[in-house]
């Protein structure tokens, strides 16, 4: 038994529908909102005890609006669990907390269609993913291609994906199908440590590790559940598609770092906020230090957009070299890029008043539906793209959001399948070594920097993604469009 | 070894428990430790490189928080990882003074595991025992 543990207690669950059970405000003392977990019963059941804790937690601070609230794939983190989405109201007090957003600032996922088939890409699986292994940095501490000094990189950061496009590194057309066209307005790098921004400014085009990922995938045609959105998207039956998920690097990670120790200093004593976890640590959004915080983790949104620009480059490359024509004729195009650990502005409906809130989404993806001015013109009728990464054995998503979840959710869904096991317990449990060669007799070539990461990330340390992906459908949250399968894997 | 990774405490990061007879024990084992999240053979590290770091800090747990992040820190930064550790902490102060001999990260020489994002605050605990002191740190991965 560890030393520091808390004992947790399963919250008695009040049942709002087959796929949405609310925890009342009488479970803990402090809680001003009650908790609302989107999962089925069985999800509901088997996920970790410390989900319920820190969710609950959530619903303690300041200015929270409505629920606190929990995704399908939710799992256990520090602060909010991974998975939680709560909005906070400034003219009410309401807080910004990192630990509501996670270190990783805009972890995302970003999706590139081409017209390729499974019978042209398979014989050229392999040295498509060695070529971009050696393209796309992954694994402890990589620096990439792209050499910036401290002003270029805070030019990074104040203008993300934009800068990567003016230095040749993408099509212009990018930047529309990126969330917040891959610019977030008001990033402010005088409010950025140095420390970050050496930190970062060696690291735009890697990937990190962990579960971060590359990934080139199948559309097999069963697998396509909307044909009207599919087609909108640029989906097709037989289709190859690329996947990534990363985020913004050493550089998000120390801003978070930074700012958590600020707001621990002020919190208690300037503004008399009392948290359960000093990972909630946090301070009003209309007050200095929140208002730094938001326009430093602005620029670690735009440099994970940038990251990824940079990283999309290179796929081209790589796609271009091995298959021996240029991007543009491979059809390479950008699906979206959504980010899944965010606080942003956004205007709902609370009480027929129509409110900004500071919308945390920390593992929870933006899902807006159809009609909202927010998304692309050429995807409006049909909502936002979601892109839901998967474990690296069992396949990817991608979802249409709802006008569900901007009634329900704070237009938001899950990101990923969400883990059920400890990495300790999965390096004990799977042979990295192993794993490569079953997957590989199953069709699925990995290269990754250890075996241990690996064994890390084996299909059995997550929920069922399907599981998942089906709770948030029939929640509501979004709605189901294509499943894609795993042929080729770049695993940081 | 004088640090042991916990299992079920932390599903998607790594946690660990530490021990030590004086500070500088413990604030050394935790830097292993944090290290050996990253890095299989520790003993491929050799002392090639070195740098000194000074922290000031408000309590000794916000003292080893801050210590841990630097390497954290200069494993980007300046892409080092570190074996040795030569440190002097004034417990009364809650300040330290740390020489670090160590190297670059290099695929190569070492066997790279997974990268450590950030050293939270969640469950973070040092204390002082019977036979010296004790800690208890979450990292993010």
């Amino acid at each position: 038994m560890p030393f520091v543990h808390r004992d947790f207690s399963k919250p008695e669950f009040k049942k709002i529908s087959d796929v949405i059970w609310e925890v009342p405000t009488s479970f803990k003392q402090g809680m001003r909102v009650p908790v609302r977990v989107f999962a089925s019963k069985g999800i509901v059941d088997a996920m970790d005890l410390q989900v319920y804790d820190q969710i609950t937690n959530v619903a303690t601070l300041p200015g929270i609006v409505r629920h606190a609230m929990c995704m399908p794939d939710g799992h256990s983190g520090y602060g909010f669990p991974i998975g939680g989405v709560a909005a906070f109201d400034p003219e009410n007090g309401g807080v910004i907390s990192p630990g509501g957003i996670g270190f990783d600032i805009n972890c995302g996922m970003r999706l590139i269609t081409t017209n390729l088939t499974l019978k042209d890409v398979k014989p050229h699986i392999k040295e498509l993913i060695d070529n971009l292994f050696e393209r796309v940095p992954a694994g402890v501490g990589e620096s990439g291609f792209f050499k910036l000094n401290v002003q270029q990189f805070r030019e990074v950061a104040e203008t993300g994906a934009e800068y990567a496009i003016k230095q040749g590194y993408g099509w212009e057309e990018d930047l529309e199908r990126t969330e917040e066209n891959g610019n977030m307005k008001g990033a402010d790098a005088s409010k950025v440590s140095e420390k970050a921004l050496e930190r970062g400014k060696k690291q735009v085009g890697t990937l990190g590790s962990g579960n971060h990922y590359l990934e080139i995938q199948h559309v097999k045609p069963e697998n396509i559940f909307d044909q009207e959105a599919a087609k909108a998207y640029g989906i097709l039956p037989d289709q190859i598609v690329i996947m990534f998920h990363c985020g913004s690097r050493g550089f998000g990670h120390q801003i978070g770092t930074d700012y958590l120790e600020k707001f621990l200093g002020v919190m208690q004593s300037k503004y008399k906020i009392q948290i359960l976890d000093k990972e909630l640590a946090c301070a009003p959004f209309n007050s200095p230090e929140g208002q730094d915080y938001f326009a430093a983790m602005k620029c670690g949104i735009n440099m994970s957009f940038a990251n990824r620009q940079v990283i999309l480059h290179r796929i081209r490359e790589a796609f271009s070299k091995v298959m021996k024509q240029s991007a543009e004729s491979l059809g390479l195009k950008m699906v979206y890029d959504v980010a899944h650990n965010t606080a942003k502005i956004e205007k709902y409906r609370v009480d027929g008043e129509v409110k900004e809130l500071v919308v945390h989404r920390k593992g929870a993806t933006r899902a807006l539906g159809p009609g909202n001015p927010e998304v692309p013109s050429f995807y409006r009728h049909v909502g936002q793209p979601v892109i839901i990464g998967g474990s690296m054995e069992t396949g990817s998503w991608l979802l249409a959001g709802t006008k569900g979840a901007e009634e329900q959710t704070w237009g938001s869904t899950c990101h990923g399948s969400g883990r059920t096991m400890s990495r300790s317990r999965a390096t004990r449990m799977f042979d990295g070594r192993k794993l490569l060669q079953d997957m590989m007799k199953r069709g699925i070539y990995v290269k990754a920097t250890s075996f241990e990461g690996v064994a890390e990330e084996a299909g059995p340390a997550y929920k069922d993604v399907d599981e998942v992906i089906n709770a948030a459908h029939i929640a509501g949250i979004s709605k189901r469009v294509v499943k894609f399968l795993p042929l080729g894997n770049v695993k940081g | 070894m004088p640090y042991k990774f916990i299992e079920d405490i932390a599903v998607a990061d790594v946690a660990f428990e530490v021990t030590g007879k004086t500070l500088e024990e413990l604030f050394e084992s935790a830097a292993l430790a944090t290290t050996n999240v990253m890095i299989r053979n520790l003993e491929s590290i050799k002392p090639k490189v070195k740098k000194t770091v000074k922290i000031q800090a408000s309590d000794v747990e916000n003292l080893l928080h801050k210590f841990l992040s630097e390497i954290v820190f200069l494993k980007d930064a300046k892409r080092l990882v570190f074996i040795s550790y030569k440190l002097k902490i004034d417990e009364k102060k809650n300040s330290l003074e740390a020489v670090l001999y160590g190297d670059k990260l290099d695929r190569n020489k070492q066997i790279h595991i997974v990268d450590v994002k950030a050293v939270t605050w969640h469950l973070f605990k040092v204390e002082k025992t019977q036979k010296g002191w004790r800690a208890q740190v979450i990292l993010d991965i």
